[in-house]
């Protein structure tokens, strides 16, 4: 067995890499609920590891994801990751083939060169020679596109990159200086003894004569150095995400799914993440507010190293931006959520009403949510729908209502929410009916995700929609200009995108904007975030009506109340809800629609059933 | 004694040597909205919670302030995060902080660092 003293550095990285890795690995799984792990066993020997491994390679060598967000970052990615493993794999069989055995020792192989130099009689040496220098190129390129990234980020299109923590730094230098440092040695022993192919034996003839032998294992020593500093560092800094990553898809693959609260599967989403950045460029705390420090990536930073305030936890408006973008698919607003409810306050609230039983013979119930009760004008407008369709219906909060319970989830007050659904499942069920139409977005995608609701649940766009498609409900077409914007809770999983759009599309004219459907963003007014400042609010919701309105429409038409509140408030446009929108052009009404104040006066007059005071009339 | 149906109150006056005052003083470092409250009760007006179980922002906000810590734990468990009190406050004060900032300071588990 060849060996040299200077192979021990690396040596100590490599087994100090394997032993933490292994056992945090093992306390991860360990902290599994009993569900997850018996889903693992379930699914463990079925074709979904194969997918696992495919997109193993996919996303943990390939990158694809990134290279669908940015190209050139994807490029980076995939050349020190792919090319590194690659210049793993061929080193190791050329290895395998120079010493004609199956396993030798892991220096052997990384340090092949210096062990096997001068020697070029095996078989396939130059092709060998030729592959190892190309991957070298490829990585060496790696290196440089990442050093520009931390030095101008503006380049590869991205506004901010993550500031790292103290551990990260010394990790990527210690990367940094390891091809360079291989370069370096490979090129020394080439000068030496010959050997090398276009990269290393080029660089070799250039040190002819300068290097002595100590020099060139000096080159060996550093090499490995680096990269034995690099394997040590690497289970306690963000490089943690490459072994972690492949394990996470493999247990995503088979069906773990997280829970309310934090488990190893959280452990283990929180060690993959890369802190890559993305998800704060599209973070509209960021671009409209001018807030970058409580992003996903520091979130998700700051709880692996203990040092999570909650300023940072509890700002986010948890609109879903980043979860689309992140291109390691982690579920970062649950992360989040479960962060949120670790620490969240004792709160026990107590409900002193007595359940009404209303059997209804209604075709319909119909829930406006809390919010929808600060918009009268929308539930108005429900109601002339459903005299026009003829829908008999039974209103549900009409009189008093009680939250669907999502911002008490949002801030991570589980027991308490479960309480409030309890007692609206138990209200809803009571009135017998099959079809619950809901006003609010929020309470909407409560009744659908948290709920176990035994009649159907449709949001009043897709309720409208069905009215049209029926025939129960007829409307006119204007020739009015408008804009659509999805709110959070309809436009991200679980979606109803389509089905405003259909219905605006029969009213007027739909036009499109940069920000629509996966692309959609938050309005500002997110019961999510406690700790956000007002005046930021507002920031966001100028910045968004500003993304909005840009190909200069009549109308915003939105199908959220909070959304429309929120708008409402800037008084930049006037915003409208689909319902209202929809009850202005009812075939029997008769609007003249401006887009001036006086207009929107003379809306709510007609809208209200009132004649219009003579100063209208025009 | 004869029931008229009314009584003489209570006595409403207020011990400035010995009420709470500095929770109060942490409050509004923590979060600086709640000094624009005029005590309008909007917030009130609008609450969901208060017709399930009487909840009050505006009363909580006030026992606060006046350092009558007694109930206030317990009223501050009444509200249900629906956030309508902050769409409607004329001050822009960010109510639903304020009730999580008052909680945490009448429990006094409100540490620097979120524990792990």
């Amino acid at each position: 067995m060849n060996f040299h003293p200077f192979v021990l550095p690396f040596l100590i990285g490599f087994v100090l890499f394997f032993v933490i890795t292994a056992c945090k690995f093992t306390l991860w799984i360990r902290h599994l609920t009993v569900p997850q792990k018996k889903t693992i066993r379930d699914n463990i020997i079925s074709r979904k590891t194969f997918i696992s491994v495919w997109e193993a390679i996919r996303e943990g060598l390939i990158h694809r994801n990134i290279y669908k967000k940015n190209p050139l970052l994807g490029f980076m990615h995939t050349s020190l990751a792919l090319g590194w493993f690659l210049l793993i794999i061929v080193g190791k069989i050329e290895s395998s083939v120079y010493f004609g055995k199956t396993l030798e020792a892991p220096w052997e192989t990384i340090f092949f060169r210096f062990f096997a130099h001068g020697i070029h009689s095996y078989p396939g040496a130059k092709f060998f020679a030729f592959s190892m220098d190309f991957l070298l190129m490829v990585i060496l390129l790696g290196v440089l596109l990442a050093l520009t990234k931390r030095l101008h980020s503006n380049v590869f299109g991205m506004k901010k990159t993550t500031q790292q923590a103290p551990l990260d730094r010394i990790a990527l230098t210690t990367l940094w200086f390891v091809f360079p440092l291989r370069l370096l040695a490979e090129s020394s022993t080439s000068a030496l003894y010959s050997g090398g192919s276009f990269l290393t034996a080029s660089v070799g003839k250039l040190l002819t004569g300068v290097v002595t032998p100590e020099v060139s294992l000096g080159f060996w020593w550093g090499y490995s150095i680096a990269i034995g500093f690099f394997l040590s560092t690497l289970p306690f800094s963000r490089y943690m995400h490459i072994p972690t990553e492949i394990l996470y898809i493999f247990l995503k693959n088979w069906g773990v799914t997280s829970q309310e609260t934090i488990t190893g599967f959280t452990q283990i989403q929180v060690n993959s993440c890369s802190r890559c950045g993305i998800c704060i460029d599209v973070c509209q705390l960021n671009t409209a507010a001018k807030i970058n420090n409580v992003q996903s990536v520091y979130l998700i930073r700051d709880y692996r190293y203990q040092q999570l305030k909650e300023s940072v936890a509890d700002q986010c408006l948890l609109c879903g931006r980043c979860v689309e973008a992140c291109p390691v698919n982690l579920e970062l607003t649950l992360i989040r959520k479960q962060v949120r409810e670790k620490n969240a306050p004792s709160h026990n609230i107590p409900i002193d009403c007595t359940l009404q039983i209303h059997k209804s013979n209604a075709e319909i119930i119909y829930f406006a949510g809390c919010m929808t009760h600060l918009t009268p004008s929308i539930i108005s407008a429900m109601k002339k729908i459903f005299s026009s369709a003829k829908v008999s219906y039974h209103f549900l909060d009409e009189q008093k209502g009680i939250c669907c319970g999502k911002p008490l989830i949002q801030q991570g007050l589980l027991s308490e929410s479960r309480k409030l659904r309890d007692f609206n499942t138990q209200l809803i069920h009571n009135t017998n009916a099959k079809t619950l139409v809901v006003s609010c977005p929020i309470c909407y995608k409560s009744f659908t995700e948290e709920y176990s609701l035994n009649v159907e649940v449709l949001h009043h766009s897709e309720y409208i929609e069905r009215l049209l498609h029926n025939g129960r409900l007829r409307i006119k077409k204007s020739s009015l200009k408008m804009v659509y914007h999805d709110p959070c809770e309809l436009s991200r999983k679980n979606s109803r995108k389509e089905e405003p759009r259909n219905v605006l599309q029969q009213i007027a004219k739909l036009i499109p904007t940069s920000v629509e459907k996966n692309n959609s963003i938050c309005c500002g007014g997110s019961l999510a975030s406690t700790g956000l400042p007002p005046e930021k609010r507002k920031q966001i919701t100028n910045h968004a009506i500003q993304k909005l309105t840009e190909n200069k429409p009549d109308f915003l038409i939105t199908s959220c109340p909070l959304c429309k509140k929120t708008f409402h408030q800037a008084k930049l446009i006037e915003v409208l809800d689909i319902a209202e929108i929809s009850a202005m052009h009812l075939h029997e009404e008769i609007t003249p629609i401006s887009r001036t104040w006086e207009g929107s006066k003379q809306l709510a007059h007609l809208f209200s059933g009132k004649k219009l005071p003579e100063t209208f009339q025009k | 004694m004869k029931n008229f149906g009314f009584k003489i109150s209570a006595s409403r006056q207020l011990d400035m040597d010995t009420i709470q005052s500095d929770l109060y003083e942490k409050l509004i470092q923590l979060e600086p909205t709640a000094k624009r409250c005029l005590m309008c009760g909007a917030c009130a007006a609008t609450c969901t919670a208060a017709e399930i179980n009487g909840f009050n922002f505006r009363y909580c906000h006030l026992l606060m302030k006046r350092g009558i810590l007694d109930n206030l734990a317990k009223e501050l468990s009444k509200c249900m995060l629906c956030g309508k009190c902050y769409m409607v406050c004329p001050r822009e004060i960010n109510t639903r902080s304020i009730i999580l900032k008052m909680k945490a300071l009448m429990t006094e588990t409100t540490p620097k660092h979120y524990s792990l």
